[in-house]
């Protein structure tokens, strides 16, 4: 039993069956990022252990294929397998063993990558200074005591609690938020605007004017969903303060008082603190004479870190980032008046292992076609002569 | 005297392609349009001869180079710029823009005849109903629009493009220009001194004021429509200008830039019907050019002289003649149409390189950076790697897949053109010779492998299937090709892949992003591991590698052109909609050939006829190294 099991874990037949199995995926994957992005094809085919159906819950839902995970996992277990099991050490088999440790390392790597790599992004104006970047997709209820002489006290609630969590208690708030009304994707309409029949979710300040429409998530690459919610804020000795509409959508965050202290609430993008601090001093968007064709962007920024005394300007430009305390800042994008720039920010610890991988696969093939076309040609000399 | 067959095939060759590296002649009281054609204009950010504008713009509105009047008559794609720059009237009666769709015909009560070129004259009345409806499908992205969308916005587009062509040089429908530059340039300094009296609240000179203002207003509508940028600077690095631009600068400096004032005589000269001077003018152009900036000018008349060659046309030509010698070889007399074949090839191949190498010497660019320059790559990769094989093997199997695939690949190269200036700039993430170098270069080899793989497997399918000439020794050749190759193919499209992650993870600070064209690399890399494994496990033997050879055509096809089709991701550069049913018919036609080798080797006449083992239960030829 334990034997044929060995047998099949390390069995080249399970290799093929797994590649093959890698294909149709990627091949699916591919064709359905038409329709969901490809952000959420990524989440559905690549990063998942199963492709479920039908894909969103209607109380049953299926495992229809293996996802990205499932079938990468397997691969390296039998890789690895096979190697232990087999593994005899020649000069023939040099190539063949080069290349498919590069291989390890590379699957290795890009599992790490997807369990602890961080993107988000920086989007300075011109002469903003900032030491935190957004993230792309998550958003973050932020309470903010103000009452301190000039630090403020954060407390930051991830959008995926808000999702799940009616009641959100937390000691350092003298206060306990119920969501009453959350919102993936929304936009905002003034009350005025819309017809009769619409009602606010919220009756304090500027959200009781307002209308808010659940829509579809968003499903282009540089559209971000707009997430709402309405939440009641309990004072924790007794009473209500109201029901207060936060939403991506609204700029300034809203003021109240509770326990003798001054509050803001806000939602916003999730943030990611760092030690230091970015300036923008000059985003510059060239084109080619006559054309719209971008020819280059860059941002001039200066980099301030305190801690390492670091104070220096940096250009970050196309094919050009900036890596520094384990981050990569990489010019992405900028607004439409080129008034700002977007800088990619990549936390990503395992970044160099596709560089080593490449390195060693490249070499292992070279020197197991080497072999081939070496042994071939002394045949054919043989079989001339 | 049969000896020298080779060399004569390879005479007639020459003697074939060979009228077209005469330099032209042009008879002395003719215009010489490739006098003015070879001069220097700024367009799509790239300095060009007029004669790759007039190409180009041709290709946009017509889909061709040359066009055929009603008459017969042949104009030159200069002849025909010549009339749009300075003799509008005559212009807008060409026949020139192709509609083809009946409901874009419907739109203006036409009916659908056999006639698919209409005139400028025919759509002027309907210009703002074309405007509008193409304005809404303008706020479509590519994939939704229908064909009548597609359609609306293309001639839109025509009309736009031939609009401002008609007012790069000069207003549209002005006559004495030259002599109204003159006018202009003795007028703007008594209009200064009248601006400057007038700022000063003193007496001005009221009418001196207004004969300018109104030609400035003219001038400033010409700046606004202008297409070309037809005046250079004066320093090394300077901008160019449109003409409308450079005359609105004229009135700071109260000086003319003599190539407008040369291209106003010019057109004057044209429209006058007068030879002489219209020649001698464009050649006081060239030599101003010669003298002003002699770099620039080196390039554009190379760029001219490379148009007129048409080098890959001449390839082409040169790839069907030696892949049917390569095929009536293995009928019989074999030895000399084989190496009548490899003649040609070679100087297919040098021409295919002369082009391939004056675009990157043009572009100053690595040799692939947009879909169009990667068709040539592949085809020339693929050529060169056949040629290989056919000197190792000698037997005509290399030479028929390099004429093949080199007339295939520059086939689909000529059709991918049609968008415009193949020498386009790139966008700003792809402005970086070391990874196109690098990265695109190795796909691309990649791609190249794949394809001539795909191509013996043709070969021993449709040889072995339906003709009796697949003996065993060939049969054992082409399995050993196709190995081979395949391994090649495996080393560039990893390599490749890795790159290609390696440069995102440099431009968009992520490795693997999932994008399609990253999938569609991927899913070649892993057809190529499946069929090394699947041949290292002893899964498969000659067949099934040829049949897995095959599907690689599918898988690269797919690569290559399909993930482009889907209109999702960072790279979906050159959106193509027109070449879907053809993905799909040769997908279609690979799959048959799959199954028509998967009949029973009974049913193949090459081992019908022979009796000898079936190549599926032989033991392989060379010994297989297990894998791990």
């Amino acid at each position: 039993m334990l034997h044929k099991l060995v047998d099949l874990i390390t069995s080249l037949k399970l290799t093929i069956v797994c590649l093959a199995a890698g294909m149709a995926l990627i091949f699916a994957g591919t064709l359905a990022q038409v329709h969901l992005g490809i952000h959420e094809a990524q989440q559905r085919y690549f990063q998942s252990m199963f492709v479920w159906w039908p894909p969103e819950g209607h109380g049953f839902r299926i495992p229809i294929f293996p996802g990205g995970h499932l079938i990468g996992a397997v691969l390296l277990i039998n890789l690895i397998a096979a190697h232990v099991k087999r593994f005899r050490w020649t000069w023939r088999k040099l190539g063949i063993h080069l290349t498919h440790a590069g291989l390890i390392i590379m699957l290795a790597g890009a599992l790490f990558t997807d369990l602890f790599a961080v993107e988000s992004h920086m989007r300075l104006s011109h002469g903003d200074t900032k030491n935190f970047s957004e993230d792309m997709r998550d958003t973050e209820l932020a309470v903010i005591d103000t009452s301190g002489d000039d630090l403020d006290q954060v407390t930051a609630i991830p959008d995926t609690v808000l999702r799940h969590n009616r009641v959100i208690d937390h000691w350092s708030l003298p206060f306990r938020i119920v969501v009453r009304n959350f919102y993936q994707n929304s936009r905002l309409k003034m009350l005025s605007q819309t017809g009769e029949g619409t009602r606010p979710i919220a009756n304090q300040g500027p959200g009781a004017m307002i209308a808010v429409e659940p829509v579809a998530r968003a499903t282009a690459p540089d559209e971000r969903d707009v997430p709402s919610a309405a939440i009641e804020i309990l004072p924790k000795d007794g009473g209500s303060l109201g029901t207060w509409l936060v939403s991506d959508a609204l700029g300034a965050p809203q003021t109240f008082a509770c326990g003798g202290r001054t509050w803001m609430v806000t939602l916003r993008p999730a943030r990611y603190y760092k030690p230091y601090s970015v300036t923008l001093q000059k985003f510059t968007h060239e084109k080619y004479a006559g054309t719209e064709i971008p020819k280059n962007f860059s941002s001039k920024v200066t980099l301030i870190d305190p801690e390492r005394s670091v104070d220096r300007d940096v250009l970050i430009y196309m094919n050009h980032p900036l890596r520094y305390r384990g981050e990569t800042f990489y010019q992405a994008g900028f607004q439409p008046d080129d008034s700002a720039t977007i800088l990619q920010v990549v936390h990503n610890p395992s970044f160099i292992a596709p560089y080593v991988a490449c390195v060693i696969v490249a070499a292992g093939l070279l020197v197991q076609f080497g072999f081939h076309l070496v042994g071939f040609s002394r045949q054919r000399r043989r079989a001339i002569a | 005297m049969k000896r020298f067959l080779p060399w004569i095939i390879l005479a007639f060759a020459v003697v074939l392609i060979a009228p077209s590296w005469m330099p032209p002649k042009t008879a002395k009281d003719d215009f010489d349009f490739s006098n003015f054609g070879e001069i220097p204009v700024l367009v799509g950010g790239r300095v060009k001869p007029l004669d790759t504008v007039a190409r180009n713009s041709l290709l946009i509105i017509h889909g061709k180079q040359e066009l055929r009047l009603e008459d017969g008559k042949r104009l030159s794609a200069m002849q025909w710029l010549t009339d749009v720059l300075f003799n509008a009237p005559v212009a807008d009666q060409y026949p020139v823009f192709v509609v083809q769709n009946s409901d874009v015909l419907g739109l203006f009560g036409w009916q659908q005849s056999d006639r698919k070129y209409f005139s400028f004259a025919e759509f002027a009345p309907f210009l703002k109903q074309i405007d509008e409806q193409a304005a809404q499908s303008d706020k479509l992205e590519a994939v939704q629009r229908s064909a009548y969308q597609s359609a609306i916005l293309n001639l839109r587009n025509g009309l736009s493009l031939y609009q401002r062509l008609k007012n790069s040089i000069q207003p549209e429908g002005a006559q004495n220009f030259a002599a109204e530059l003159h006018q202009f340039e003795s007028a703007v300094p008594g209009a200064a001194k009248a601006a400057r009296e007038r700022a000063m609240g003193e007496d001005f000179d009221k009418a001196k004021l207004d004969d300018v203002a109104q030609m400035i207003q003219r001038y400033e509508r010409l700046s606004e429509m202008a297409y070309v940028l037809a005046v250079p600077p004066f320093e090394r690095n300077g901008e160019w200008h449109s003409v409308g631009d450079s005359l609105l600068r004229s009135v700071a400096t109260g000086e003319i830039h003599p190539i407008v004032a040369e291209d106003a005589l010019i057109g004057d000269a044209y429209r006058a019907d007068d030879r002489m001077l219209f020649n001698q003018h464009a050649q006081l152009i060239t030599d101003w050019f010669g003298k002003e900036q002699p770099n620039t000018t080196k390039r554009a008349s190379f760029e001219f002289l490379f148009n007129r060659l048409q080098p890959f046309s001449q390839s082409m030509t040169l790839y069907v003649l030696a892949f049917l010698l390569a095929c009536a070889s293995w009928l019989g007399s074999s030895t000399l149409l084989r190496q009548s074949a490899f003649y040609i090839l070679l100087l297919a191949l040098a021409i295919h390189t002369f082009g391939l190498v004056s675009r990157m010497y043009l572009q100053e660019r690595p040799p692939v950076t947009n879909l169009y320059s990667s068709a040539i790559f592949i085809g020339w990769g693929a050529v060169i790697v056949a040629l290989i094989l056919e000197r190792i093997f000698r037997d005509g199997i290399g030479a028929a897949c390099a004429g093949a695939i080199g007339f295939v690949t520059l086939i689909i190269a000529h059709h991918l053109a049609g968008s415009g200036d193949t020498l386009e700039m790139l966008q700003a993430v792809l402005d970086t010779n070391i990874w196109l170098a690098t990265h695109v270069v190795a796909i691309t080899t990649g791609y190249s492998a794949m394809f001539l793989a795909g191509m013996l497997a043709i070969i021993y399918v449709v040889r072995g299937v339906f003709t009796t000439s697949l003996k065993k020794q060939t049969a054992d050749s082409l399995a050993r090709m196709t190995y081979g190759v395949v391994c090649f193919a495996t080393l560039f499209s990893f390599v490749g892949t890795v790159l290609g992650g390696i440069w995102a993870d440099q431009s968009w600070g992520r490795f693997w992003g999932w994008d399609p064209k990253e999938n569609g690399a991927v899913l070649i890399v892993l057809w190529c591991a499946i069929i090394l494994h699947a041949r290292w496990g002893g899964f498969i033997r000659q067949r099934g590698l040829m049949i897995m050879a095959l599907f690689g055509n599918i898988v690269t096809s797919f690569s290559w052109f399909g993930v482009n089709m889907l209109g999702v991701g960072l790279h979906s550069y050159g959106f193509m909609q027109k070449a879907f049913p053809w993905l799909v018919g040769f997908m279609i036609s690979q799959l048959a050939l799959m199954a028509v080798a998967a009949m029973p080797l009974d049913r193949w006449r090459s081992f019908q006829t022979a009796r000898v083992p079936s190549p599926g239960e032989r033991p392989q030829i060379s010994p297989a190294p297990s894998a791990g």
